[in-house]
């Protein structure tokens, strides 16, 4: 913690639309309420700092997710649509139907999108580390990725993290 | 209301966390210290937000009216 101010350090692990949210939601707010934020991208949570990217919902990974319709009226909007797994896994589509089903819900009740999260987190002097094993697993290249993201490893995130009053892993 | 001065009023209304937190910081920054800024809410969340908010910041929150469907606070920038 330096010049008195509180830090926070975040790892982003998933790159699913649904867990791309809390890491950018925390380090907006918290870098909103004047703390240190710095957020280290690694393993599928990396693709969330290219230019370009399409972060998707997993039904079939997460049977839990409520399936919602982002039209019609109210009781209908919030009734919780029960999909077999068996659909959520096997059908062709599914994935993309659910993610623009998603998308919509979120925009509908103002909930702000990745995209602009993101744009905010820069905005507010986030740093945004990359990691760069990742990179090398993958074979993505350093032009793919945003220009305010920072590329390290591990040593540069825990030199960061060291005195972070809070540290979370997503 | 009271008879303070508001110099600028944010406009939450339809947005749900974090945002209200996020254009306050936002609006605040570009005002004047002394300078009180009126921000409106339709998220019942930005009550506990907005008061976390101010002990971070040290901004002080003059006033919160619960209004029904909105909320209207009054802060006032304190650095």
């Amino acid at each position: 913690m330096e010049n008195g101010k509180r830090k926070l350090a975040l790892i982003s692990s998933r790159g699913t639309l649904d867990w791309a949210y809390p890491p950018f939601i925390l380090a907006t707010a918290a870098a909103s309420m004047d703390w240190e934020v710095g957020i280290f991208f690694t393993f599928y949570g990396l693709p969330l700092l290219k230019k370009d990217f399409q972060a998707s919902v997993s039904p079939g990974s997460n049977p839990a997710m409520p399936m919602k319709m982002p039209f019609g009226p109210e009781g209908f909007q919030n009734f919780n649509w029960p999909i077999p797994n068996l659909i959520a896994n096997n059908i062709p589509g599914f994935e993309s139907m659910a993610t623009s089903l998603m998308k919509k819900t979120f925009k509908n009740k103002g909930v702000a999108s990745i995209e602009e999260l993101r744009d905010m987190s820069v905005e507010l002097d986030v740093r945004m580390i990359g990691c760069q094993m990742t990179m090398d697993v993958f074979g993505f290249k350093r032009e793919e990725f945003i220009d305010e993201a920072e590329i390290g490893g591990a040593a540069t995130f825990l030199e960061f993290a060291a005195d972070a009053n809070v540290s979370l892993f997503v | 209301m009271s008879d303070l001065k508001v110099v600028k009023t944010l406009d939450c209304s339809g947005m749900l966390c974090p945002m209200p937190v996020v254009k306050t910081k936002k609006a605040i920054s570009d005002m004047e210290i002394g300078d009180i800024l009126e921000m409106i809410s339709t998220d019942p969340g930005a009550k506990p937000d907005m008061e976390a908010w101010a002990r971070q910041t040290q901004h002080d929150l003059l006033e919160t009216h619960d209004e029904g469907e909105k909320y209207r606070f009054l802060i006032r920038k304190t650095h």
